[in-house]
């Protein structure tokens, strides 16, 4: 019973949300399963046109991005989990697809260079910073100066 | 080391300038995608002949064990540029005595038939993929495409877009007979 519940909720935030997207999908696409179909959605979200480059599949109205949402509804259909989904189609179409780069290797540099300019640039500062404090504050007077000084305040008391 | 502190920023600033000119190369094409099919074996697929055309369709079984590397071309009716490769396609197998066949990609059999009627047919075999799954298998973005598939079934190289005009016929060219040397190595 409150399996069937969440369901109803779910598939009444679907309806809810399908008139605030201007949508590629088509409603024949679409899968009589609502939990599927709202996984096939979030996995769309995650693929990358291959003719529209900047745009996710799940929001193009190109051929092989529709091929390619059938292609993931066939696929989750068949029992396969998001991960094979994804795994399936960058096995055709390689990391590029994949809006979020996988952490490998390849990509090292571009997952830790953040990071690591983020050090370099916080370690110059603080070593700027250091030295100007050190400027600020110059060391006390050495015995030498102090004796120079306290001569030279006296012969001014004195005129 | 505060030598080597001071060259610090010197070393930074030559590392970026030399990343920002990669990056405004002319020749640097940033949306070209790398293929993840190079050096891969060609993918499953298994395409029937157009319909009402008595040219075979070909599977992948049919590119591999050749004893010479080649030419699978995707094409379609609909594709304006394809018109312009076709007469390339077909002087490159008169010239080159070398294999192609055709992929005819989400195409009405019977444009299909009208479109190589008026000019001409250069393919050997023609496989027609309606739904267009083949061409996923292909990791296809778009038509005209160009592989060069070794006598192994090696995928050796992948032109996108039309090969017409000077420069792309000549890498073409570059890239066939570098496929036909590795194939008389190799034998």
């Amino acid at each position: 019973m409150k399996q069937m519940v969440h369901r109803l909720i779910l598939a009444l935030l679907l309806a809810a949300a399908l008139p605030m997207t201007a949508l590629a999908v088509e409603p024949d696409e679409m899968l009589a399963d609502p939990v599927l179909e709202a996984r096939a959605r979030e996995l769309s979200k995650e693929l990358r046109c291959v003719v529209c480059q900047n745009q996710d599949i799940d929001s193009s109205n190109a051929g092989v991005a529709r091929d390619l949402r059938l292609l993931v509804r066939e696929r989750l259909v068949a029992g396969d989990t998001d991960q094979e989904v994804l795994d399936y189609i960058v096995a055709r179409y390689g990391d590029f697809v994949l809006f979020k780069p996988p952490f490998k290797p390849e990509t090292y540099a571009l997952w830790f260079a953040p990071g690591v300019l983020l050090l370099i640039g916080s370690a110059a500062v603080a070593l700027i910073v250091m030295r100007a404090r050190r400027r600020r504050n110059p060391s006390a007077l050495s015995d030498e100066e102090e004796a120079a000084v306290n001569e030279l305040l006296a012969r001014g008391a004195k005129e | 080391m505060v030598r080597l502190l001071a060259a610090l920023p010197v070393l930074v600033a030559v590392v970026f300038g030399a990343f920002l000119l990669w990056g405004l190369n002319p020749n640097r094409d940033p949306s070209s995608i790398p293929s993840v099919l190079i050096s891969q074996p060609v993918p499953q697929f298994d395409l029937p002949a157009v319909e009402g055309m008595d040219v075979p369709g070909f599977a992948r079984a049919d590119l591999v064990g050749n004893d010479a590397p080649v030419i699978v071309n995707v094409f379609a009716s609909w594709c304006v540029p394809c018109r312009a490769e076709h007469a390339v396609l077909t002087r490159l197998v008169r010239d080159e005595n070398v294999r192609l066949f055709g992929i005819n990609y989400k195409d009405k059999p019977e444009d299909a038939r009208a479109w190589l009627e008026e000019l001409g047919n250069p393919y050997e075999k023609i496989g027609s993929d309606l739904e267009g799954r083949a061409g996923i298998e292909w990791g296809l973005s778009g038509v005209p495409e160009t592989f060069i598939v070794g006598g192994d079934g090696t995928v050796l190289f992948r032109y996108v877009g039309p090969i017409v005009g000077e420069e792309p016929q000549a890498q073409f060219r570059a890239a066939l007979r570098q496929a036909q040397t590795r194939a008389e190595v190799g034998s």
